[in-house]
């Protein structure tokens, strides 16, 4: 079976790379990719690694055709102005922005500073992470795709707070990120000798995917997460630094435990805590172009704090990836179809 | 044959020709450990070499 796809903003880092995976997907056919900047140019033209590979050129997103499911790759706040277009076009729709992820218009309006435009539609998507949602995902006909520093943040404390292991008010999280987190449009800040070789303190409080990772792991409690961002000389890749506070005083291999548990079946989540060797915790660099996330812990042996990291690439388990683990689910394809790429050593 | 690894509780599964006082690794956590009696089946962890892992 094969399913009809196109692509609504495929010039951009995330659809190019859901471009290239989808290309390479056996149930799919790509039918049509959007951008209103290079409208008649053929994709290889912005994605130099197609080369060869598809002879498919950019439309206009006005000259769409019905398909089985859309994937909007748009800024944020353009699809929920366009939703339904989109819904007219097709019956399945996943949306890699952020405008369908949180399910409370007020936290809405407090994290994104503007009004949803669609509110009543809010509770149709089902929220992206399929570590999460994969029941409601099979018969889901919306998705909302995960951000990336919270995909990364709740897949490292998910278990410790569903099991109720940890303070829930003293969370504090860093995350290191690469450059192409911040998209293909052009800054000041982003040319390259202004670039290269950062450390740059991005978003030290009040990022927006504090209220997802918030919705996703408060379990009906009130809770607080401190969040913090900052940019490093890496084009992809993305390391969450949690440190949280146990309740009890456990030992690691109980943690170990928690862990198997609620990951143990996962086809993309790998527990990483070696203790010799060179990659003792999850590294980045070594998850480019894959769809795991990587997760490593050590406890404080002179007090409770847990010090969990998480790693993932985060144009592919941060977005593209995901997305497309989403979609197999919701067709019933094998969760790891066209995402078997194991990722490079050297790199 | 089977055990649990004192580091991280992993399954431990010893292979049928398993001898007292062999070294095995961990597949979970990746720590060495000492086969101490093969029946029952039961592990420590081994001696650690000294630390050359740097920033």
């Amino acid at each position: 079976m094969k399913v009809s796809v196109s692509i609504v903003g495929a010039s951009g880092y995330t659809g190019g790379e859901l471009l290239r995976l989808l290309l390479f997907h056996p149930n799919v056919e790509l039918k049509q990719v959007t951008s209103e900047s290079y409208t008649g140019k053929f994709v290889h033209k912005i994605h130099p690694n197609l080369r060869k590979s598809s002879i498919l050129k950019f439309v206009s997103a006005a000259e769409l055709e019905p398909c089985d499911l859309l994937f909007l790759c748009l800024p944020h706040n353009s699809s929920q102005n366009k939703i339904d277009d989109y819904k007219k076009l097709a019956p399945k729709i996943i949306d890699l922005s952020a405008d369908f992820r949180l399910k409370d218009s007020t936290e809405y309006e407090k994290w994104y500073g503007h009004k949803h435009a669609r509110p009543d539609l809010l509770n149709e998507f089902i929220y992206g992470i399929p570590e999460l949602h994969r029941e409601e995902m099979k018969t889901a006909n919306y998705i909302s795709s995960a951000g990336c520093n919270a995909t990364a943040s709740i897949l490292g404390l998910y278990p410790l707070y569903k099991n109720g292991m940890v303070e829930l008010d003293r969370t504090v999280i860093e995350v290191k990120v690469g450059s192409s987190e911040g998209g293909n449009k052009v800054n000041e800040g982003s040319h390259h000798p202004e670039r290269s070789g950062v450390v740059r303190s991005y978003q030290p409080t009040q990022h927006r995917h504090t209220a997802e990772m918030l919705q996703e792991m408060s379990f009906g409690k009130k809770m607080q997460i401190h969040f913090s961002a900052t940019a490093i000389d890496m084009v992809r890749g993305l390391l969450a630094t949690c440190h949280v506070f146990l309740k009890e005083d456990l030992q690691e291999k109980e943690i170990w435990k928690i862990y198997r548990e609620a990951y143990g079946n996962e086809p993309f989540i790998r527990i990483v805590k070696e203790s010799d060797g060179i990659y003792r915790y999850p590294e980045p660099k070594l998850l480019s172009g894959t769809n795991y996330c990587d997760i490593g812990f050590k406890k404080d042996e002179f007090s409770n704090r847990l010090v969990v990291m998480s790693a993932i690439d985060n144009l592919m388990k941060g977005a593209a990836g995901q997305a497309l683990q989403a979609f197999n689910i919701m067709h019933g394809f094998d969760e790891k179809t066209g995402l078997e790429f194991p990722g490079l050593h050297p790199i | 044959m089977k055990t649990e690894c004192p580091v991280c509780s992993a399954e431990i599964e010893l292979a049928k020709d398993s001898v007292q006082g062999e070294l095995i690794e961990c597949p979970d956590c990746g720590t060495e450990l000492e086969v101490i009696s093969v029946t029952p089946p039961a592990v420590k962890e081994a001696p650690q070499e000294e630390e050359d892992w740097g920033e």
